[in-house]
C-alpha cells in the first residue's frame, strides 16, 4: 500500500469494533460491587504505569518551533512566489491580468504598461496578504506558471493590510541562473509526465 | 525562656519560610517537567538552562502584576483569603520535624520549630483552617465559578477531615502520643508503622489527596469545569499566595506521611536523613504522577467515597486495633 492509499479508502476499516459497555448499575449493592471491582482490578495502576513508562522511555515529541521546524509539503499553499524563466531568467508574468480578475477576495492589484519593445510589462503588482484566503485560484489560472504558492508561512506584521510587493515575491535572478528555483507542485502546476501526453499540433505533420 | 532558644526558634521559622517558599516555586517547575515528560513533551525550556529560571520569571510576573480587586467583591474578605491559605500552610510546618537533629558548634539543633505534645492534632487542625482560604475567597469573589468552588471546598472539607482523623486514630492509639517525634522514636523500636496499620496508611494517603486538593480530588479549582475556581478573580501575588499555600501543603503532607508510617528519619544519622528525604520526594512525586495518570472524580463521588467507603473502613480499623491492643 502506498502511503497515500489509506487516505483514499473512505470506508470504515475492518478493525472497527463496538465497545462492550456494561449496563449501568441500579441498586446500591451493584454500584458498590462495581466500585470494588474497579478499585481492585488495578486499572488505576495501569494508568500510572503507562505514564511512567513514557517518562522513562523519554520519547519526546516536542518540536522546539523557532529552532526546529517540521517539513511542509511541496503542495503547501503559503505566501505567493513569482517565478522566472529557466533559460533566460526573465520574469514569467506577461501581465495578462487573469489572476487579478479571478481573485475571489479581490486582493491582487496590478498595473501594466508597454516597455520599450512594445511588450507588456508589469509595473506595480501587490497582493494584500491580510485579505488573501490562499485559495490557490491565482496559481491555477495563471497561463505562464508565473504566480505560484510557496512554502513561506512565517508572516507577521503590525497590521492586516500588509502588502506584499512584487520584488519580495520574485525569485532572485541569481537563484534562477544557479538553477535553484523550485517549481511549485501544487495547484495549477503541470501534472507529472505531461511531456508524454503532449500531442503535436497539426501543423507539424 | 532563654535567649538562645528564642534566637534558634526565630532562625528556624525564617529558614522554613524561605526554604518552603522557594520549594513551592521549585515544586511548580518539577510539576511542569514531570507532567511534560509523562506526556512526551519537554516542558519549560527557554528561560535559563532547561527552563530552570522559569521559576524566577514566574516570580517576577506574579510580583509585578497589577493587583486587581473587582468592583463587586467583599473587599476585606477577598483580600484576606489568600493570606489564610498561605499562612496556615506554613503554620502547620511548626510541628513537623523536617530532619533528624544535628549539632553545629556544640549547639544541638532540632529542625522542628516546636515539639508540642499535640503535634498531629495541631497540624491537621491548622491545615483544615487552610480550607477557609478557598471557601472565603470563593464566596467573596462575586463570581459564579468561584461560588461553586467555595461550595465544593466546603463539601470536601467535611468529607475528608473525617477520614483523616479516623485513619490516624489507630496509629495514635498504638503510639500513645500525638507528637511526630514520639512517632519516630516508636518506629525505631517497633519497626515501620505501615506494617501494623496498612489500612490506615492507604486511607490517610487517599485523604491527603483531598487535603491538598490534588488530582483525583482536584475539585476546588478544576480548570476544565470551573475555570480556576476560587482563584478566578484573583491576580498577581494574591493568586500567588494561594499557589504557594497549595504547594507548601503538598510538601508538608509529603513529610508527614513518611514520618507517621514509614519510619520517619529513624535513628537520625546522615544516611537516615537522606533516606527520609528520598521517601518524602517519592510522595511528592506521586502527587505529580497521579495528576498525569488519573481522571478527576465528581464532588458527589468524592463525598460518597469518603462517607460511605473510607469512613466505615476507618472506623472498623480503629475498632479492630482497639480489640487487638486490649
Ligand atoms: S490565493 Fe486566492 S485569494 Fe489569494 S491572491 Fe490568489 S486568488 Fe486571491
Ligand atoms: S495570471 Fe500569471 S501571467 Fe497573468 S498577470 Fe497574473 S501572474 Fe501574470
Amino acid at each position: 500500500m502506498s502511503n497515500t492509499e489509506m487516505f483514499k479508502d473512505r470506508n470504515i476499516s475492518e478493525d472497527y469494533f463496538l465497545l462492550d459497555i456494561e449496563d449501568y448499575p441500579t441498586t446500591p449493592w451493584e454500584k458498590f460491587k462495581r466500585v470494588v471491582k474497579r478499585s481492585f482490578k488495578g486499572e488505576l495502576f495501569v494508568g500510572l504505569w503507562v505514564v511512567l513508562r513514557e517518562m522513562i522511555k523519554f520519547d519526546i515529541h516536542t518540536i522546539q518551533y523557532p529552532e526546529e521546524k517540521l517539513p511542509i509539503g511541496p503542495r503547501y499553499r503559503a505566501v505567493h512566489e513569482m517565478k522566472r524563466l529557466w533559460e533566460s531568467g526573465t520574469e514569467r508574468c506577461i501581465g495578462c491580468g487573469l489572476c487579478e480578475k479571478i481573485c475571489i477576495s479581490n486582493c491582487i492589484r496590478m498595473e501594466t504598461r508597454y516597455d520599450e519593445n512594445q511588450r507588456k510589462e508589469v509595473g506595480e503588482y501587490s497582493i494584500n496578504l491580510g485579505r488573501c484566503i490562499f485559495c490557490g485560484y491565482c496559481a491555477e489560472v495563471c497561463p505562464e506558471l508565473a504566480i505560484t504558492h510557496g512554502g513561506e508561512y512565517e508572516n507577521a506584521s503590525e497590521q492586516r493590510e500588509h502588502f506584499i510587493l512584487y520584488e519580495d515575491m520574485l525569485t532572485p535572478i541569481d537563484d534562477v541562473l544557479n538553477k535553484k528555483q523550485r517549481e511549485f507542485q501544487g495547484f495549477g502546476a503541470i501534472t507529472p509526465h505531461e511531456d508524454e501526453r503532449l500531442k503535436k499540433t497539426p501543423l507539424a505533420y | 525562656m532563654d535567649m538562645a532558644y528564642l534566637i534558634a526558634t526565630i532562625v528556624k521559622i525564617v529558614v522554613i519560610l524561605l526554604v518552603f517558599s522557594a520549594l513551592a516555586g521549585l515544586g511548580t517547575y518539577f510539576e511542569r517537567k514531570v507532567l511534560a515528560f509523562m506526556q512526551r513533551r519537554l516542558g519549560p525550556m527557554y528561560v535559563g538552562p532547561y527552563g530552570l529560571l522559569q521559576i524566577a520569571a514566574d516570580g517576577i510576573k506574579l510580583f509585578t502584576k497589577e493587583d486587581i480587586i473587582p468592583a463587586n467583591v467583599v473587599r476585606p474578605i477577598f483580600k484576606i483569603a489568600p493570606v489564610i491559605t498561605a499562612a496556615t500552610a506554613f503554620m502547620a510546618a511548626a510541628a513537623i520535624p523536617f530532619m533528624p537533629s544535628f549539632t553545629i558548634g556544640g549547639y544541638e539543633v532540632k529542625p522542628i520549630v516546636s515539639d508540642i505534645n499535640i503535634g498531629l492534632l495541631y497540624i491537621f487542625g491548622v491545615m483544615g483552617v487552610g480550607l477557609y482560604g478557598p471557601l472565603l475567597g470563593g464566596m467573596a469573589s462575586a463570581n459564579k465559578w468561584s461560588l461553586i468552588s467555595a461550595a465544593r471546598s466546603a463539601a470536601i472539607f467535611i468529607s475528608y477531615e473525617v477520614v483523616t482523623g479516623l485513619s490516624i486514630l489507630a496509629p495514635v492509639m498504638m503510639v500513645g502520643s500525638l507528637s511526630l517525634i514520639d512517632f519516630n522514636n516508636w518506629q525505631i523500636e517497633n519497626g515501620w508503622m505501615v506494617w501494623y496499620q496498612p489500612v490506615a496508611f492507604i486511607l490517610f494517603w487517599i485523604a491527603a489527596f483531598a487535603e491538598t486538593g490534588r488530582t483525583p480530588f482536584h475539585l476546588v479549582a478544576n480548570d476544565h469545569e470551573i475555570i480556576d475556581g476560587f482563584g478566578t478573580e484573583y491576580s498577581g501575588m494574591r493568586w500567588g499566595l494561594f499557589f504557594i499555600g497549595e504547594y507548601a501543603n503538598m510538601f508538608f503532607i509529603s513529610f508527614v506521611i513518611p514520618l507517621i508510617f514509614l519510619g520517619g528519619f529513624g535513628e537520625g544519622t546522615f544516611i537516615d536523613g537522606l533516606i527520609f528525604l528520598g521517601k518524602m520526594s517519592f510522595f511528592f512525586f506521586f502527587f505529580l504522577w497521579t495528576r498525569a495518570a488519573w481522571p478527576d472524580v465528581r464532588p458527589d463521588q468524592l463525598m460518597w467515597l469518603c462517607w460511605k467507603v473510607l469512613m466505615p473502613i476507618a472506623v472498623l480499623n480503629v475498632v479492630i486495633t482497639g480489640i487487638v491492643m486490649m
